[in-house]
């Protein structure tokens, strides 16, 4: 457990190392220059040689690298013209546009993506492995087919449609739902959920097929197992048997899938987040790579590839709880 | 005749198709009474286990006629006209049932000790701590540690895991055990360790049992009365001294031929030359982790002979199996190959004569494709060895099958529309094709009934002569053994314990050949000669 929670700390620290190190390539390849940009237009040439020297494009890509590295783990001062700020570790950097340190953005956003994550999953969650049952106790009947038809025609439909319908149908033509406006929990939990209703459902009614499919076809696996048998031949009531004990042999995918695109979300919906105009990681990372802002681009890409990296790690954890068998 | 606890009267299994797997089966049976169903696979045994407790219910099987439960001589309930309710309330705890694969019979994501007690409690209403007394009880009836009630049942062996279902059923106390191939998968030693266990229940409860299986071995040992299936009809019936001693039908006395016997004749065969030696080993060690699969094996295998090698499960007969043919690298010692170091075979070296060692494996279900057709797999071996006019690899494919007892039409089909024995047949083609100088067949015929394991036995024997095999026969069935071999090895815990010659495995000189000779179920100890 804990060798593999180790052998996991040590190759996400790869992992995100070569992430960074292939973002910044990617930046520093493009056409533009962010100092240009960060001086404005009427810039003079020492200027921008000033500002080159304070963002620190200047100097050779990898002594660029290596500061952004020993910045995000000592922290870095970063000068603003007549003062200094300090950022401290871990400091993913300084953006110039907006003036912030990008840690303190990311944290600013990051509650956004995980009120939406967790709430959808759980509607999506509850819709898939409410309908795979629904649809895997008599497979092959008309409520099998319909639950197919309907899950599949919302699973291929398009985020951003999905959202556009959401809204259409609840705000303007039954206004039964102000459009929403994120609330953080902190200040309003009823208006924070309200506000999120909708986003939820966008991403649910769309992932929910996935988990449909994956609960049903589990349960019909594990209902043509030897030891469904053996609850049958125990006097086992039909009901229980599918309810706990097919269920659970359909569990450890679901589960494992779900924490992976727990992940996902999290690390930035960018269409739900754009739609619902939520202040979300995937709407500031859009902003920042339109604005060549390298700074918050690069910590957002950090940000996300490591909490992929934490959610295949959770997702293997809890299916060695799930599963006896599995032993890590 | 005492009173019957279960009567069964014309019972009839008809699958879709229609295919009717049981035609008019009847019988009576009183407490304390065994039955045993012998027949061959496909001739509706199992199928009629699954009836007794109801178990084609809900599936698109049909089930005729009666299965009638009796209390104080009364027919109380009709199983096959019962509502689900009323079945539900007898199954596990009137008639319960063990089943042929221990190792997939039990839930994989609960504890043993809980399975137990909540097929109890689901009868009998106890509270928890009642309940887990109960499962202590059995547990410890069947010979597991109590404390091991908390383990999964990936944890225990299948043996143990048998042990597992039979206290499960044991624990509500039912009138009738139906026990379908309770040791089929188990190897001799545990067999008759369940066998035992079994007769023991059945003298203290006085529960009936049903016992199912294709080895009248097995059945002999323990049946009052058997009952010959095939095809689905009872073709025989009779007290079981008297069906397997003067057995009436012909087709009864076939399977008693069938059945490989430690005194049966040993087939007359020149000894290969002992100087002439394809394999040898010295100091042969596996490791896998911690686990030491074999431990310093020094054995010599001399061209043309047939080498046996017995053990039980997990004594390490397989990993040897694979290091001769070098589809597992010893960590220890060598194995040497017409006088060459096999791990001196290397990239090219090894691709030009891999094709002189070849394997057949237990189970021909898994070891083909089956999204191939079964003329592609067996032409397989010579593509991969560069083999490019199609024709003439079908030809050389067709008429391997032929050889060994299957025909050009069998090359146009995908391995599930094959019968077991017609698989291994194939199997045993695909083997063949390379001509090789070594065969190992790993327990090739115990996923086989008996007749069409002394089918494939004696096909073996053929084609050794033949094609100049040399071949390593693994098996943990003795009699098989003896019956191909010309000198057998026998394997405990990794090392070979004796190396003798096949008149001499019945009189041995190490004390684990002789106890896994004594497990054998053995048939003229119910009369038959």
């Amino acid at each position: 457990m804990i060798r593999f929670l180790l052998r996991r700390l040590l190759g996400a620290a790869a992992v995100l190392l070569a992430l960074a190190a292939l973002t910044y390539l990617l930046f520093y390849a493009m056409p533009g220059d962010p100092a240009q940009l960060a001086c404005g237009k009427g810039c003079t040439a020492p200027q921008l040689a000033q500002v080159r020297h304070a963002l620190g494009t200047d100097q050779p890509l990898v002594q660029q690298f290596w500061t952004f590295l020993t910045t995000l783990v000592a922290g870095h001062g970063f000068s603003t013209g007549p003062s200094t700020v300090w950022c401290s570790a871990p400091c993913l950097g300084y953006s110039y546009q907006s003036n912030e340190a990008v840690t303190q953005m990311l944290l600013d956003r990051l509650p956004v993506d995980v009120s939406l994550a967790l709430g959808a999953a759980a509607l999506w969650l509850l819709l898939g492995i409410g309908t795979g049952l629904y649809a895997a106790l008599k497979p092959g009947r008309w409520r099998d087919r319909i639950t197919n038809t309907v899950i599949l025609t919302l699973g291929s439909t398009p985020v951003f449609v999905m959202a556009l319908l959401l809204l259409m149908g609840a705000c303007v033509w039954l206004q039964i739902l102000p459009f929403p406006n994120y609330v953080p929990i902190t200040e309003d939990p009823a208006q924070w959920a309200q506000n999120l209703l909708l986003p939820w459902l966008a991403i649910a009614l769309v992932s929910a097929a996935g988990y449909t499919r994956l609960t049903r076809a589990g349960v019909l696996e594990t209902l043509n197992q030897d030891h469904i048998r053996t609850l049958r031949a125990y006097g086992y009531p039909e009901r229980r048997i599918v309810l706990r004990h097919a269920v659970r042999g359909a569990l450890p995918t679901v589960v494992t899938v779900a924490a992976m695109d727990i992940g996902m979300v999290l690390a930035g919906a960018v269409f739900t987040e754009t739609m619902f105009g939520l202040p979300g990681l995937g709407k500031l990372a859009v902003e920042s790579a339109s604005t060549v802002d390298l700074p918050v681009v690069c910590g957002i890409t950090l940000l996300a590839g490591a909490l992929i990296v934490v959610a295949n790690t959770v997702a293997d954890l809890l299916h060695a709880a799930l599963d006896p068998r599995v032993r890590i | 005749m005492t009173h019957p606890v279960l009567q069964v009267e014309d019972l009839r299994v008809i699958h879709p198709g229609p295919v009717t797997a049981l035609d008019g089966l009847s019988f009576e049976l009183a407490a304390g009474q065994v039955l045993g169903l012998v027949g061959e696979s496909g001739s509706g045994k199992s199928a009629a286990a699954l009836a007794l407790l109801g178990l084609h219910r809900g599936t698109r099987t049909q089930v005729e006629g009666g299965v009638l439960l009796h209390r104080d001589d009364r027919p109380v309930l009709d199983l096959n006209r019962a509502s689900d309710a009323e079945l539900r309330t007898v199954r596990g705890r009137e008639l319960a049932m063990v089943f042929q694969e221990p190792l997939t019979s039990l839930d994989p994501y609960r504890r043993i000790g809980t399975q137990i007690a909540t097929a109890y409690r689901l009868h009998t209403g106890a509270s928890r701590a009642d309940a887990r007394l109960r499962t202590a009880e059995v547990l410890d009836r069947v010979g597991i540690d109590p404390k091991r009630a908390r383990d999964y049942p990936h944890q225990f062996s299948g043996g143990m895991r048998q042990r597992v279902l039979i206290a499960m059923a044991l624990a509500l106390r039912p009138r009738v055990l139906v026990a379908d191939e309770p040791t089929t998968a188990l190897d001799v030693t545990v067999q008759a360790q369940i066998l035992r266990l079994l007769d023991e229940l059945r003298e203290e409860t006085g529960m009936a049992l049903v016992l199912v299986s294709h080895d009248v071995g097995v059945v002999g040992g323990l049946a009052d009365e058997v009952v010959v299936l095939r095809q689905g009809r009872a073709v025989e019936r009779g007290a079981t001294a008297r069906l397997l001693g003067r057995p009436e039908h012909p087709y009864t006395r076939a399977l008693l031929q069938a059945v490989p016997r430690l005194d049966a004749p040993l087939p007359e065969r020149d000894a290969p030359r002992a100087d002439d030696v394809l394999v040898e080993t010295e100091g042969l060690g596996v490791d896998f982790g911690s686990v030491r699969a074999l431990r310093g094996v020094d054995l010599t295998v001399r061209r043309g002979e047939t080498l046996g090698v017995v053990g039980e499960s997990g004594s390490g007969k397989s990993t040897l199996g694979r290091t001769l043919v070098r589809l597992q690298d010893p960590t220890g010692g060598s194995v040497r190959f017409e006088g060459q170091d096999l791990a001196s075979w290397r990239g090219r070296e090894l691709r030009r004569r891999r094709h002189e060692l070849q394997m057949v494996f237990q189970d021909p279900t898994s070891s083909l494709n089956p999204r191939r057709l079964i003329g592609d797999s067996v032409a397989e071996p010579l593509r991969v060895h560069g083999g490019r006019d199609e024709a003439k690899l079908r030809a050389e494919a067709v008429g391997l099958l032929e050889r060994v007892g299957l025909d050009a039409a069998h090359a146009d089909r995908y391995p599930h529309q094959l019968s077991g024995g017609q698989r291994q047949r194939a199997a045993i083609a695909r083997a063949l094709i390379l001509r090789p100088k070594l065969v190992v067949c790993d327990e090739p015929v115990s996923a086989l009934d008996v007749t069409t394991q002394a089918q494939v036995v004696s096909l073996l024997r053929e084609l050794r002569e033949e094609f100049e095999l040399t071949l390593v026969f693994i098996a943990h069935d003795l009699a098989v053994v003896r019956s191909v071999s010309d000198r057998v090895a026998v394997m405990r815990e990794g090392e070979v314990v004796e190396t003798l010659s096949a008149a001499e495995l019945t009189s041995p000189r190490h004390e684990y050949t002789r106890a896994l000779l004594d497990a054998v179920p053995r048939l003229d100890a119910v009369g038959v000669n």
